[in-house]
């Protein structure tokens, strides 16, 4: 049992915070409104009858509450965050600063377009960048987020499919794509066909060739892959999809690793999505928003989705409806014009760092993953030879015959105040770490989380299992116990004793 | 480049380490022909924080904000509310602002917990048993409604109800296009009570559901409990949207009226309209449908100790662990707009929360009374919560420009968001909250009456 396990309220600066619900108490409440004047009502006999069951707090227990939450959290204000897969990054706060101002915060969408000029200006002058880094001629600014990006490409390519009276049925995943893949490809109505790896980390292009056929309507792929890898012959495999007659989707996640050196556009990409909060540095949030955008080729370009900004005569305009105007546009795929939020932040992001600026974020991403692949591979052992590219990737050799297992020692990791890489995927890596230390950690700090990782390694070969079992000890909670939370899900609050509440 | 540490010493150090002589030779697996020499020509070079202030505040001045108009009453799926100071100044604490997706419980119990409240506030908003947590904005929440209605009943239609804001049902249409779904849609009728006879009996046996919005896109409240019993009869379900959160603070939520999902869109409590993203999506059913919800769920779990905390959970449903068989391929949702949200929904409480939605109540009644009184000019609505459709004795769009090109934002005309439908040009939708003073209403009167004489 750990030191920490007798703190029920709290001692010094460690916190349990009790549940809001928990803390009603009737005649509390957190804003001053005015009472509302006399009038019949209109509801229509709708009038909302009986408690809602909402909480009776003041505003300084509701600053209390979020701030004691907010101090459960790791975040990358507060430390170093090796995580794979997704960028954790420096979050400038000019970007914030920009975000809120009155002039796009305060912003109604379905103003009339002679008010929002300026807001149209910074959608356009955003595309223009995203194209111009990219290569390709056409960008869609509405999806909400990485994986709605991607539907939104392949949607694209299915109208393009369709109108050329070829509809096809199968995508192409290779196994190292990211989990959204996947699914998306199913959820945009096609049937997956997964294409292994090769022992390289790469597309395996004998397989791509053995797939290919009238059938395949495209391939899927991340590039830089989930394993941190360029695939080196995503030019090739675009050109024989091409030929075959499909279209080619490439992941753009992971960007970052290339954002000014490399434009997909040059390796025959039809569709892209760019994770805005990952390379342009909109932050995490806990979990979004993001946003999702879409840069799209020759081919994609006339089926993109509406909204969109074009020049009209009096400045910008937006064609928004389903129509002759919108031409053979595959439709909509969200309430407004895309994450307006997240534009601000990533063009703010863009103009700070400018071509130069962007050509160095890169190429410092990638140095500090080579630079941690180099430091570390005596120790842990790497699924691939390097150069990597912005993430390496470990597997789980160097823990056979501790009975210390790839979560153990993250969670030990934990405890020396890192947050956990990523682990258990890519999914064909054993046992897989993958790390990721992104252009904004200095030297010092890769150099101390070594030094960390290095002793945790020697001392998991050095038989102090158990201590790894019990990891992490120094964090609000200890390790839950998730197979009994998904057993009987509780997934709200209420009064009676837990076990009356479970789901089902 | 003040966001890189990186200095040349260090660069060198790093190189010396790894075992070769530049940046560039790490980038040898990038085939010669897509390498660039040098950065991507045609953008600027970096700038500093002064000279980025400068330009984007240039950018932001082209705009008429909602603060600065004279009067502001456009809604139609996004509203302008007071937000509590204190809602921006917590989300930005860098440990909720700055974190990623709560993937290891132990250090995100602060996130899981809001998480947690949140899915509460929403169930019990909407008259449900369980909510997720969040999804990107009401219109992809509807469409993610519709396909797990589709995975429940195993049937492949979607009614939808002629009161739905075109943006949802386009939406709809869109990923009904590519998961075979059939829509059969109701016809608009913006003038007097809503059909909802006429629309149950679109419903048969092969029906997956109905999707029908209240307060609908016109502003009327409908009581959908006969609609929720017809589509039960004939195995369908029936899907509840709401554009505006802060309405059910005074009506009956759908989940009382038999709705079996309901979602909608939550930015009236806690988030700027920001030019329509980004928004948070509410998402809310029953515990018997839980399985094939879609998107991110917080679970109540204990730890080693026996105590009380949270995970990510059902996590069997999602595209990480079911690739091509998952309930969505969301992973992102809107988790920092879900604690604005929560935050302020926190700081409302339950009197809270029924006063501002009684204040936006009166507030609407006393300028529909108003805009009544303007010649030429008709209420449409029997019924409303804050928001209602005005027939003009002209076409809306040029007014609403006219009054724009004055400082006055005087709504939605009906013919933006419906366009080619010629009926509709003389229909405004007009939206008033609790922002809008006693003054605004007779500005925004005195203003109309102006420019349709």
């Amino acid at each position: 049992m750990s030191e920490l396990a007798s703190i029920a309220g709290h001692k010094g600066l460690q916190f349990d915070e009790p549940l809001l619900f928990e803390m009603d108490c009737p005649g509390r409440c957190g804003v001053d409104i005015e009472q509302p004047e006399a009038h019949a009502s209109r509801l229509g006999g709708l009038a909302r009858k009986g408690a809602i069951g909402l909480a009776r707090v003041s505003e300084p227990q509701v600053v209390r509450h979020f701030t004691r939450l907010s101090q459960q959290n790791f975040s990358i204000d507060s430390g170093f965050y090796p995580l794979g897969s997704c960028t954790m990054k420096h979050n400038p706060r000019l970007n914030e600063k920009m975000a809120r101002l009155p002039g796009f915060a305060d912003l109604h969408p379905l103003q009339p377009i002679a008010t929002v000029q300026g807001a149209l200006e910074l959608m356009d002058t955003l595309a223009h960048w995203l194209k111009t880094l990219t290569g390709m001629p056409a960008v869609a600014m509405s999806p909400g987020a990485g994986a709605h990006g991607e539907l939104c490409g392949l949607m694209a390519m299915r109208a393009c499919l369709e109108a050329r009276g070829d509809p096809r049925e199968v995508i192409l995943v290779p196994e190292s794509a990211h989990g959204t893949n996947p699914a998306t490809a199913a959820f945009c109505g096609f049937s997956v066909h997964a294409i292994p790896a090769d022992t390289r980390g790469r597309l395996d292009m004998a397989a791509l060739k053995a797939a290919l056929g009238p059938k395949v309507a495209g391939l899927m792929i991340t590039n830089p892959n989930t394993c941190g890898l360029f695939e080196n012959d995503l030019a090739e495999a675009s050109r024989l999809v091409h030929e075959a007659g499909g279209l080619v989707y490439c992941d753009g996640a992971n960007f970052n690793a290339i954002v000014g050196r490399v434009r997909p556009g040059d390796l025959g990409v039809d569709a892209m999505h760019i994770n805005l909060h990952k390379t342009f540095s909109t932050p995490h949030g806990g979990g979004g928003p993001g946003s999702g955008t879409v840069v799209l080729s020759e081919a994609l370009a006339p089926y993109a989705p509406v909204p969109y900004v074009v020049h009209g005569k009096d400045g910008f305009d937006l064609v928004e409806g389903i129509g002759a105007e919108s031409g053979e546009s595959f439709g909509r795929i969200k309430g407004f014009h895309g994450q307006m939020g997240m534009f601000v932040r990533a063009l703010a992001y863009m103009m700070s760092h400018g071509a130069d600026g962007l050509w160095q974020v890169s190429g410092d991403a990638v140095l500090n993953a080579n630079y941690l692949l180099a430091r570390l591979k005596d120790v842990l052992s790497p699924a691939y030879d390097g150069p990597c590219m912005h993430e390496c990737v470990f597997d789980d050799d160097f823990l056979k015959g501790t009975g210390i297992t790839t979560l153990d020692f993250v969670k030990a990791l934990i405890d020396q105040g890192y947050h956990a890489p990523t682990i258990y995927f890519p999914l064909i890596v054993h046992g897989a770490m993958l790390m990721e230390p992104t252009e904004s950690e200095s030297k010092e700090t890769l150099d101390e989380y070594v030094a960390v990782v290095r002793d945790l390694a020697g001392r998991a070969t050095a038989g102090e299992a158990e201590a790894f079992r019990q990891a992490p000890v120094h964090t609000p909670r200890r390790r839950m116990d998730e197979t009994a939370a998904a057993r009987k899900p509780v997934l709200t609050w209420s009064p009676e004793p837990p076990a009356t509440r479970a789901a089902e | 480049m003040r966001y890189l540490p990186g200095t040349e010493a260090d660069r060198r150090a790093m190189l010396a380490a790894i075992g070769v002589d530049s940046i560039e030779a790490l980038y040898k697996d990038v085939p010669e022909v897509a390498r660039r020499a040098g950065p991507i020509e045609g953008l600027p070079m970096h700038q500093g924080e002064l000279a980025v202030e400068r330009a984007l505040v240039a950018m932001a001045r082209k705009n008429l904000d909602g603060g600065s108009a004279k009067g502001f009453f456009v809604g139609a799926g996004s509203y302008r509310h007071h937000v509590p100071a204190s809602v921006d100044q917590l989300i930005q604490r860098g440990e909720f602002l700055t974190a990623y997706t709560p993937y290891q419980p132990e250090v995100s119990q602060g996130t899981l917990q809001v998480l947690f409240e949140f899915q509460t506030m929403v169930a019990a908003l909407t008259g449900m048993e369980v909510a997720n947590a969040s999804m990107y904005d009401g219109a992809t929440a509807a469409t993610e409604a519709v396909l797990m209605a589709k995975r429940l009943t195993r049937r492949s239609k979607a009614v939808l109800a002629g009161g739905l804001h075109p943006h949802y049902a386009d939406a709809i249409r869109t990923y009904a296009r590519f998961n075979a779904i059939e829509i059969d849609a109701a016809t608009l009728q913006p003038a007097g009570a809503p059909d909802l006879t006429a629309l149950a009996a679109q419903v048969d046996d092969r029906t997956a559901c109905v999707v029908v919005q209240t307060p609908d896109l016109f502003g009327r409240l409908l009581d959908i409990t006969d609609l929720a019993a017809r589509c039960h009869e004939q195995g369908a379900l029936l899907v509840a949207v709401f554009t505006e959160a802060v309405s059910l603070g005074a009506v009956t939520p759908p989940g009382a009226m038999g709705a079996d999902i309901v979602v909608g869109e939550g930015q009236s409590i806690g988030v700027p309209m920001g030019f329509g993203g980004p928004h948070v999506g509410l998402f809310a059913t029953r515990s018997k449908f839980v399985r094939q919800m879609p998107g991110r769920l917080c679970g109540q779990a204990v730890d080693e100790d026996g105590r009380r905390g949270f995970v990510l959970t059902l996590a069997a449903r999602e595209q990480h662990i079911r690739r091509d068989k998952a309930t969505s391929n969301i992973c992102t949702n809107s988790g920092l707009c879900a604690l604005a949200f929560t935050i302020h929904l926190s700081l409302l409480g339950e009197d809270g929360l029924k006063q501002l939605a009684a204040v936006n109540h009166a507030r609407a009644c006393t300028a529909a009374d108003r805009l009544a009184k303007v010649p030429g000019v008709q209420v449409l609505n029997d019924t409303f919560f804050n928001e209602f459709t005005l027939k003009l004795p002209k076409p809306a769009a040029p007014i609403v420009d006219a009054l724009a090109a004055d400082g006055i934002l005087a709504g939605v005309p009906l013919a933006r968001l419906l366009p080619g439908q010629p009926e509709l040009a003389d229909l405004l939708l007009v939206a008033a909250t609790e922002i809008n003073t006693r003054d605004e209403i007779e500005t925004l009167a005195t203003a109309l009456e102006g420019a349709l004489s």
